[in-house]
């Protein structure tokens, strides 16, 4: 691994000596999967709780008199209508409301924002925050200033997760689900995750989270789980990965992401894309983001291309796998709209065979967050 | 008697009479992982050596499966329509994947044995 631009991860030692296979991942070398494989993995984080590390994803924190309103032209939501500590998903929407990326962004003070953006888009993002804020810095006085951490980022997911964060020291109590708090000096925690089950992700300097790896580890309730667990994890609760479920070609509307969009916004919101969201709204989406639930047990995969009964093209596969808690192949893709009922039979081609597809409400397993 | 041989591609051999047994080595199904679906071969296809025979699915990625050698098919291992998990617990015994009749048997010679299969995974 010399001679490249892989990215390492900073507790890579410790995945080494956990016996992980690694795989190529944004960018990054990430523990794809530990000896337990991925079958255990999933289960684990399901009926118990799974420890992943994260420090992929990239953190900005965004300060300054001026951050909401940089915010509110970023992103299609209100920043200043944040609680302290209150977590919102939202994204950077492109001038034609496609996706450029999906973000957390949890109000830490009255002018201090953390934004949580995904390994693959972290480069792109950076650029786009300081392009706007060199903009808005151009038309007069604008106090803001973007600041993109350099931290061990780990996830704790589970329906223990709360009680080995405990046994390790660290209280969890009052923060219910959607909401992030600095409990230490450069921690960020949040309760949240990419599973659909209760969890936290906590950012942190590298040698507290040396400390906080070993502690947890110590709890037989804890175990890591690589990449290829977090996929299926976050599939079968219906969350979209981006570069795959969301694009910068795909609008929230299409991808049945409107909900966080709060009416005001979508009414008279400033921010980017604007125009093009209501334009599509007014219109309605040609095609739908929908569950697919594969008869039988033969996984379809993404970019499998959907027929109806006749023949005739309905869209495509965007995610697919096999769900170890539901028990069945799992799919996400996009169809037309007047296809996309739950019920509708459709057929994926999987190498030339047709199998049959039946679009399926999500989540597939269902989401047990902590909401207070 | 039953003679094993390898291939490069992470597959096993046994030969009986002219009949081979095929499937893939332990190395591989540890690199595969969890599997979840096996697509079986149809009985009396005809297969050239590096022909896709099966395909095994992991929780994340297909994967195929190469013929080692020329030959027909004459018994696919069913038992893995219910459980393919026998090839990540028993990949060399009853994880086998499929029995084919051998065209060309002088084909065998450029297979591996298993100490220089080994020498290969290193």
């Amino acid at each position: 691994m010399t001679g490249d631009d892989t990215k390492h991860l900073p507790l890579e030692d410790l995945h080494v000596a956990a016996g992980a296979r690694f795989g190529a991942f944004a960018g990054w070398s990430m523990p794809l999967t530990y000896p337990a494989g991925v079958m255990k993995e999933h289960l684990h984080s399901r009926e118990h709780a799974g420890l992943f590390d994260i420090s992929h994803m990239k953190l900005f924190e965004i300060s300054g008199s001026g951050a909401a309103a940089l915010l509110n032209r970023a992103c299609p939501f209100d920043a200043g209508a944040l609680e302290v500590s209150q977590s919102k998903y939202t994204f950077f929407l492109n001038e034609a409301a496609g996706i450029l990326d999906d973000l957390i962004v949890t109000r830490l003070g009255a002018e201090r924002f953390m934004m949580v953006a995904n390994a693959g888009n972290a480069a792109a993002d950076e650029k786009h925050l300081r392009a706007l804020v060199k903009n808005f810095e151009a038309e007069g006085d604008f106090d803001v200033k973007v600041d993109a951490l350099d931290r061990v980022f780990l996830a704790i997911q589970g329906p223990e997760a709360w009680a080995a964060l405990s046994r390790a020291g660290i209280e969890t109590g009052s923060l219910v689900f959607m909401h992030g708090i600095e409990p230490r000096e450069k921690w960020f925690m949040s309760r949240s995750g990419y599973t659909g089950e209760d969890g936290f992700e906590i950012c942190l300097p590298e040698a507290d989270a040396r400390n906080l790896v070993t502690r947890l580890l110590e709890d037989e309730r804890v175990m890591w789980v690589g990449l290829a667990a977090r996929d299926s994890l976050r599939l079968e609760a219906g969350l979209c990965l981006h570069g795959l479920d969301i694009t910068p070609e795909i609008d929230p509307a299409s991808a049945g992401l409107m909900w966080a969009i709060p009416k005001e916004v979508r009414a008279s919101g400033a921010f980017i894309g604007a125009d093009a969201l209501r334009a599509i709204l007014q219109r309605g989406p040609a095609q739908k983001r929908v569950g697919l639930k594969p008869e039988g047990r033969q996984p379809v995969r993404a970019g499998a291309a959907l027929f109806d009964a006749d023949g005739n093209p309905a869209g495509h596969v965007t995610s697919g796998g096999f769900g170890p808690s539901a028990g069945h192949p799992v799919a996400m893709g996009y169809v037309q709209t007047p296809l996309a009922k739950s019920g509708a039979k459709l057929f994926a081609d999987v190498r030339g065979t047709k199998i049959p597809v039946d679009i399926h409400p999500l989540p597939f397993t269902p989401h047990r967050y902590r909401k207070g | 008697m039953a003679k094993t041989y390898f291939t490069e591609d992470h597959e096993w051999l046994r030969v009986e009479g002219g009949v081979a047994t095929v499937g893939i080595t332990d190395y591989a199904q540890q690199q595969l992982g969890d599997l979840v679906f096996v697509e079986l071969p149809e009985l009396g296809r005809k297969l050239a050596k590096g022909d896709t025979a099966v395909v095994v699915e992991s929780v994340k990625a297909a994967s195929d499966v190469y013929a080692p050698v020329d030959g027909e098919i004459t018994e696919a291992n069913t038992s893995l329509s219910s459980d393919p998990s026998l090839v990540n617990s028993a990949a060399t015994g009853d994880g086998w994947l499929w029995k084919m009749k051998l065209a060309n048997e002088s084909q065998l010679d450029g297979l591996l044995d298993e100490a220089a299969y080994k020498a290969h995974i290193g």
